[in-house]
């Protein structure tokens, strides 16, 4: 059997040999002249070849009370117990995201705590999706099978993420303008109510402007039959709005200071803003906007490193942690698991974990329309 | 190798560092931008190789991207005017004052210490409705309910202003600087008021200098996107914006850099044509 020598041994020999007189002084100053050369024209590829010896993952979330958590209840503890860094980095929105990984070199991006299935399906799509040993994360079964599925059913029956959390986008209002009684009544018909004009907010997202504007014109969200009605919802709450927030923060800076009364919102970051005593009531409409996060490996990462961290993030004492950290119920079942006395209050949770009463975006609906309409999003936004 | 040979290679080897990094930094990303803008974004949002005019020619001749592109024009031609208007004056003080004109310049510079966005971000502070200013005015008993100023086309060219009024001072500055004031005072012995004596003496030198920093504010103005996404309303985009949303949000790269070729060739024509009345080097100057 051949043994693998190393560098050091290498060296160590040749020395031997120079100082035994075998080897005379230039021929190994040559060698090792030879051998640097050799270490400057390979180090920059060294780090794919050593992609195993990892020191460290990037990590990319939607930054605030989320980053928060994650660092305290997930990255620290990891660290300390692998010795592997975790270089967390923050984005405001999916298709913000996806534009850096496309620009990146593969690799540099590692996992993304990405929202939806259509975004899972987009970046499958684009080939940036990676094949998860899913032998090496055995906290996944601890996971609400439906959320595990239809990720499964994108990619062709394997896994390049894992669910991590589920919430909803539902229509968030200051109780001091707007009653609970007022808002049930209306539901999504609040966001267009002229009485609240100049007081009404939303996400520059194109997809929940649709959504909302498919509720407000009575249609099914994964269906839209008559698209020009749907659009003109959207002009008509972009005439009323005061603005289009683009980052949690901001949609909680925008009621939180009274700019605006109404707008839909986050629900963990709704729960935030009553957790710190602002007087705000959130419900989700018939059909309301549900959506699963899940941690995604991009193609290029280090995977048994990422693998490690996703079980270690999937472990129930780090993701319950987490889940009462960023205020959105974990993707780990009920029934399976005991969430804890705060998960079961939180927005959008479901205690029998089939999650049957929230409406999920269908991915192949809507990455079939994404290239119209978010362009003509971009257009009615601006007036059009 | 000759003397003069030799003379005339040296410039050349001390630039290169510069030329290189202009070259490497500016030149290649900009061919590739052109590269890109003969490609096309397909349906699941990877880019097709190829020479296609397509985004070309959605861009040159819809109507959307003219009346944005209009509209920024105009909005950066406002703020160039609100600038000049408020700079001058400014200018004109430190230019004549008696004193340290070091400190005062220090304080002009000051904002610069601070980043851009937090700079445009403070006016949220400042006009919302729970702000400085609508609060004094309701301690003060002017108004019983705040009044709504933020996110619209004003509060985007008073973040602009802010954000520029420093470029059109400190050109200023370096024209008036360098007028002998000995001039005004002979302009006043012949008989002229100081009002006169500013207007056909002063003011028609300075005009350099003034149309140095109207260059500069009207072409930042015109390619920020920042400003109007932070103090905007729904509507208020400028150009800059569009080529945001079509390399961000659309993932639509293609098109995108068209749309920044067509914006850099707008504005690259304007800085042609103030080469070609009053040259760079007054530029230069305000630079320096």
């Amino acid at each position: 059997m051949t043994k693998k020598m190393d560098n050091t041994t290498r060296y160590e020999r040749l020395r031997e040999r120079y100082m035994n007189g075998d080897l005379d002084r230039r021929s190994f100053l040559g060698l090792i002249g030879a051998a640097g050369l050799a270490y400057g024209v390979t180090t920059p590829f060294a780090r794919y070849a050593n992609a195993q010896t990892v020191s460290q993952v990037r990590f990319d979330g939607w930054g605030g009370v989320v980053s928060e958590a994650f660092r305290e209840h997930a990255f620290d503890p990891y660290t300390a117990k692998t010795g592997i860094e975790v270089v967390d980095g923050t984005f405001g929105g999916g298709d913000e995201y996806l534009s850096r990984v496309k620009a990146s070199q593969e690799g540099e991006y590692n996992i993304a705590h990405l929202s939806g299935v259509f975004d899972y399906a987009r970046y499958h799509n684009l080939g940036l999706s990676a094949e998860l040993n899913e032998d090496n994360i055995p906290n996944l079964e601890f996971v609400i099978p439906k959320l595990v599925d239809v990720f499964r059913k994108v990619s062709d029956g394997k896994l390049s993420c894992v669910p991590y959390d589920y919430g909803t986008t539902g229509i968030a209002y200051n109780r001091k303008h707007i009653s609970d009684e007022e808002a049930k009544e209306k539901g999504a018909m609040l966001l267009i109510d002229e009485a609240y004009k100049g007081k009404i907010a939303g996400w520059s997202d194109w997809r929940t402007r649709l959504w909302y504007a498919a509720l407000q014109t009575g249609q099914d969200p994964n269906n839209i039959e008559d698209i020009e009605a749907a659009w003109d919802a959207v002009r008509k709450h972009r005439d009323l709005s005061l603005k289009y927030w683009g980052s949690g923060a901001e949609l909680m800076s925008l009621l939180a200071e009274e700019e605006i009364y109404v707008t839909e919102g986050w629900s963990g970051r709704i729960y935030a803003l009553q957790e710190q005593g602002h007087d705000m009531g959130y419900i989700d409409p018939p059909n309301g906007m549900g959506w699963q996060e899940c941690l995604f490996v991009i193609k290029g990462s280090p995977m048994e490193a990422c693998e490690e961290l996703l079980n270690f993030m999937l472990a129930p004492e780090t993701s319950i942690a987490v889940a009462e950290g960023q205020n959105y119920p974990p993707a780990l079942d009920p029934q399976k698991v005991d969430l804890g006395d705060k998960i079961p209050t939180l927005p959008a949770f479901d205690p029998t974990g089939k999650l049957d009463g929230l409406t999920f975006a269908d991915p192949a609906y809507w990455n079939g329309n994404e290239q119209e309409w978010s362009k003509t999003f971009g257009r009615v936004q601006k007036g059009y | 190798m000759s003397v003069e040979a030799r003379e005339a290679r040296q410039p050349w080897i001390l630039l290169s560092p510069a030329l290189t990094a202009v070259a490497l930094l500016l030149f290649v990303p900009l061919i590739f931008i052109v590269i890109y803008s003969f490609w096309l974004r397909t349906a699941t949002g990877a880019d097709e190789v190829g020479f296609f005019l397509d985004n070309w020619q959605e861009a040159l001749s819809d109507a959307f991207y003219r009346d944005i592109l209009l509209n920024t024009l105009k909005i950066a031609a406002i703020t160039t005017f609100v600038c000049a208007v408020m700079g001058y004056p400014a200018a004109y003080f430190i230019a004549r004052a008696k004193g340290n004109k070091v400190i005062l310049l220090l304080l002009l510079m000051l904002p610069f210490w601070i980043s851009y966005i937090i700079r445009t971000m403070s006016w949220i502070n400042i006009l919302g409705v729970s702000g400085a200013l609508n609060s004094a005015l309701i301690w003060l008993g002017l108004i019983d309910d705040p009044i709504q100023m933020l996110y619209n086309e004003t509060t985007v060219i008073l973040g602009l202003v802010h954000f520029l009024l420093p470029f059109m001072v400190l050109n200023v500055f370096v024209s008036l600087d360098g007028i002998d004031t000995n001039l005004e005072d002979a302009a006043n012995s012949l008989g002229a008021t100081r009002w006169q004596a500013f207007l056909q003496v002063t003011l028609p030198l300075s005009l350099p200098g003034l149309a140095a920093g109207g260059l500069l504010c009207f072409v930042l103005g015109a390619g920020t996107y920042i400003t109007p996404l932070v103090l905007g309303g729904p509507s208020d985009a400028m150009f800059a914006n569009l080529v945001f949303e079509a390399i961000i949000t659309q993932l639509n790269w293609p098109l995108g850099s068209a749309l920044s070729l067509m914006l850099l060739a707008v504005l690259g024509a304007l800085v042609l044509i103030y080469n070609r009345y009053l040259g760079m080097a007054q530029l230069m100057k305000g630079l320096g």
